[in-house]
């Protein structure tokens, strides 16, 4: 095992070569130029000219790559080009609230779908199969940023029981903390619920059906034991899957999802950095997103030698 | 008897110690008067000079102090100055700061720090170039009076150091001021009402301000006025948190999450015009936005004044108003080039702007020697009020029979390939859209897109020495009479040459929390946020 995630590791050694030179180019093919945004809409050529040369972007594009390569080899990131602070602070001061909310979405998404999924299975073609059915197909229809503005209209404004946005750091108590994330931990989740609720009810419905299932409700065991310990465990592996894929999704979600409830996140740093073709900042962070996103498949992989005795690496 | 009693106050130390550890670091900012202000940009930039990006200049004015600033009238009056001569020939202006100035660090405010910063504004913003192209030198008397010498007895010189919109000639430290102007300054040490936090700033999220503890008010508590008068911290402590999403901001708003919102979208004042504890303020004529199309006189067909006057016979305002804006309430149809409303306001050359009629446009410009070739627009894709009113102009064009090339990209594109001269099928254009203050639109010198210097000008690079004349001798007129005539004549000239043409101008309210908040100040350019008060 430990050869293996050796072997794993070095293999995501190409992946972020690709990846840094797939960022670094088509930042520079995109259209836009952050030196415009700086200089002014009353910049002259000769101005735009010259804020380029102090950032460096009037250097041949194989030369600010080189220079790129250079500093990324001894850890730096480089600096906003707008706030010239470093980005390697820039991603530090957002990391935790988008693992907060990433966390509280999986926590809220996993202890409801799986249980619901079980439920449905059992249930097959009956009510609450059918009503988890109709969950699963709205929680897939219904876009997250709607769901958030529902949300925010009804226990925000209406109610009054909730923020409409920010994000409280667990240092200012607990109570702040966990009433941010309510919303938007709800709103993000709404879909992954859906697919984990779906995936466990077909994978469950397969298992439920082997000859094994079968000897163990004969011998008379309780139906809570068979689904949870015979069923359950047999069927994890998909559901498993379907976690780590969603993981993967949720990266992508947050940046909806921070923007709409006002957290302060990775993935509002994304869109802003972006928007404002702050190239080091999207550089960084792209990289942070493709390591975290090789990690989380990695994690994956072993945890299937877990659930499955059969699976050896 | 005695050992229980100091049980008991050890017990109580204790339980006191446990109680302060467990409240949370909020607790102690309850007892501040704090004001959450959402603003139309985060706060990305500290330095007001580098760029002329707004956001960065209402920091720069929260942080930093001017020399004089102007009110609400555009008229300046003394601020960092407590008094100020100017000789009999108009050459030289002799300055002393008021007594007892201090930066946020506590280091004394000097005239080297003055001249410096003065200089370092004068190289990057527009008028700042211009007044120092009339300034021969400056030097410092002692370490409170300074002078500044002219060539030329230029009329500018405190409205121009007063200045309230874009690049705000602020006075920093001389070690920051000696920065080069294309490079940020590192530190954000002035002489204002507030100081920034910069451990808590989180840029695209929030930054924190607090009284500045050196500050040093104009005496006789002054009533604020844009930049003029008494700046008193009415709060604490500035959060400026920047909500993306304007629903979001509303709801924030609605919610009492924030305090003060700058500007809720056009779509929202109705919803908050209801919103209960919520009150809406017009800021006046003076702090809205002109919309301006802009031809590009270096290629055909514009290069003949006949095919730029034609296209004014494309534009009804009330169209481009009407998608951009909506409701009347927020908008005005204005026949000028200087901003309706304004004391140098007229109606010269307007006549032209008023006859709208598309087959005439075309005829004329058949006449200008234009044969149907594509004509290239820069079509803005993402931004609130240029894109719809690119539409607007794109379909106006289409129905009278023009062919156009649409080039849709981002505003970020626009504001690079608008720099290019090349002809339009070179990378070039023939059209694009944009915006400007009414301040800036409301004085022919500081009014930028009426100038017409040739290469040295905006971006289109009308050229028309007439025009430059005048906005010169506006700069070296001594009375107010003379100075409406010129502007008068500047405008007629202006609309003749078809240096822009306008389609309107519009102002939206800002929102605030009208139970928790008072002494909002009327604002020129710039939101003020010195003097809110929190009830």
């Amino acid at each position: 095992m430990t050869a293996y995630i050796i072997r794993r590791l070095f293999a995501t050694l190409p992946v972020m070569a690709v990846v840094t030179v797939f960022v670094f180019f088509l930042l520079r093919l995109a259209p836009g130029d952050p030196a415009a945004i700086i200089a002014g809409d009353d910049a002259t050529a000769a101005d735009l000219e010259a804020v380029r040369a102090k950032l460096g972007l009037n250097l041949p594009i194989h030369e600010q790559f080189g220079l790129w390569i250079w500093r990324l080899a001894q850890g730096d990131l480089g600096v906003s080009i707008f706030s010239d602070l470093p980005v390697t602070r820039l991603i530090a001061q957002r990391v935790e609230p988008t693992l907060a909310l990433t966390l509280s979405t999986l926590f809220v998404a996993v202890s409801l779908a799986i249980p619901v999924g079980v439920i449905a299975a059992w249930q097959a073609r009956k009510l609450a199969d059918r009503a988890v059915m109709v969950f699963a197909v709205l929680g897939f229809a219904i876009p997250g940023f709607l769901a958030a503005y529902i949300l925010i209209w009804i226990f925000a404004v209406k109610l009054q029981l909730l923020p409409v946005q920010g994000y409280r750091p667990i240092g200012q108590g607990f109570w702040p903390f966990v009433e941010g994330l309510i919303l938007p931990s709800i709103a993000l989740g709404v879909t992954y619920m859906a697919l984990i609720a779906r995936i466990t009810r077909a994978s469950m419905l397969e298992v439920l059906s082997q000859d094994y299932i079968r000897t163990a409700n004969s011998k008379g065991l309780a139906t809570k034991r068979v689904l949870l310990l015979h069923a359950l465990k047999n069927a994890a592996v998909p559901i498993v899957t379907v976690i780590g894929i969603g993981i993967a999704l949720l990266i992508s979600g947050v940046v909806i999802t921070e923007t709409v409830f006002n957290i302060p996140g990775l993935g509002r740093l994304t869109v802003d950095a972006v928007l404002k073709h702050d190239y080091p900042i999207v550089q960084g962070l792209i990289m942070v997103f493709a390591a975290a996103k090789v990690l989380v498949n990695l994690m994956i992989d072993i945890s299937y030698a877990f659930l499955d005795p059969r699976i050896r690496y | 008897m005695t050992t229980n009693f100091t049980s008991r106050i050890a017990r109580a130390a204790l339980a006191a110690a446990a109680l302060a550890l467990a409240a949370p670091p909020g607790a102690a900012l309850a007892q501040e008067k704090v004001l959450k202000a959402v603003l139309h940009a985060d706060v990305r930039v500290i330095d007001p000079i580098w760029t002329t990006q707004t956001i960065a200049n209402i920091h720069g004015m929260l942080v930093y102090d001017t020399l004089f600033g102007n009110d609400v009238n555009m008229v300046p009056k003394p601020q960092m100055v407590g008094k100020y001569e100017i000789s009999a020939d108009k050459l030289t202006y002799t300055f002393t700061l008021r007594d007892g100035l201090k930066f946020s660090d506590g280091s004394a405010v000097t005239s080297k720090d003055a001249i410096a910063s003065l200089q370092r504004w004068g190289k990057k913003d527009g008028v700042g170039i211009r007044l120092f192209s009339f300034v021969d030198k400056m030097e410092a008397v002692d370490d409170k009076t300074f002078k500044m010498m002219l060539k030329q007895p230029y009329g500018m010189v405190l409205e121009s150091l007063g200045k309230t919109n874009s690049s705000v000639a602020v006075i920093m430290r001389e070690k920051e001021a000696q920065t080069d102007h294309n490079t940020q300054v590192k530190e954000s040490i002035g002489s204002g009402p507030f100081m920034m936090l910069k451990d808590q700033w989180v840029p695209g999220s929030k930054a924190v301000y607090v009284k500045n503890p050196h500050y040093v008010p104009r005496p006789g508590n002054e009533p604020p006025s844009s930049f003029a008068g008494s700046k008193i911290a009415g709060v604490d402590r500035i959060e400026l948190i920047w909500i993306a999403d304007s629903q979001t901001a509303m709801s924030a708003l609605i919610n009492g999450e924030v305090d003060f919102y700058e500007n809720p979208g056009i779509d929202f004042l109705p919803i908050l015009a209801k919103a209960r504890g919520v009150k809406l303020m017009k800021t006046g004529d003076l702090d809205g936005t002109h919309g301006m199309i802009r031809l590009n006189h270096l290629h055909p067909p514009f290069d003949n004044v006949k095919a730029r006057q034609a296209m004014y016979h494309l534009i009804n305002q009330e169209d481009f108003l009407r998608a951009i804006v909506g409701d009347a309430e927020y908008y005005r149809v204005c026949h000028g080039l200087i901003t309706c409303g304004s004391p140098l306001a007229n109606d010269g050359g307007s006549a032209m702007l008023k006859d709208y009629n598309p087959k005439k446009a075309l005829q004329l410009l058949k006449e200008a020697g234009y044969k149907g070739e594509p004509i290239t627009i820069l079509a803005t894709t993402d931004h609130n009020t240029i894109t719809p009113a690119t539409q607007v102009l794109i379909q106006a064009m289409r129905e009278a029979g023009i062919n156009l090339d649409v080039q849709s990209m981002d505003w970020g594109s626009v504001v690079s390939r608008r720099a290019k001269k090349e002809p339009p099928a070179q990378g070039g254009w023939n059209i694009f859209i944009t915006t400007t203050g009414g301040v800036g639109s409301a004085n022919p010198v500081l009014h930028t897109w009426i100038g017409a210097a040739c290469d040295k000008g905006l971006f289109g690079w009308p050229c028309d020495a007439k025009i430059e004349e005048l906005r010169n001798a506006y700069a070296f007129a001594q009375t107010d009479e003379e100075k409406k005539k010129i502007a008068r004549e500047l405008q007629t000239r202006a609309i003749e040459q078809v240096v822009y043409i306008p389609f309107g101008q519009w102002s939206t309210p800002l929102a605030y929390r009208a139970d928790r908040l008072e002494g909002i100040v009327p604002n020129t350019g710039l939101t003020v946020l010195w003097g809110i008060r929190k009830k």
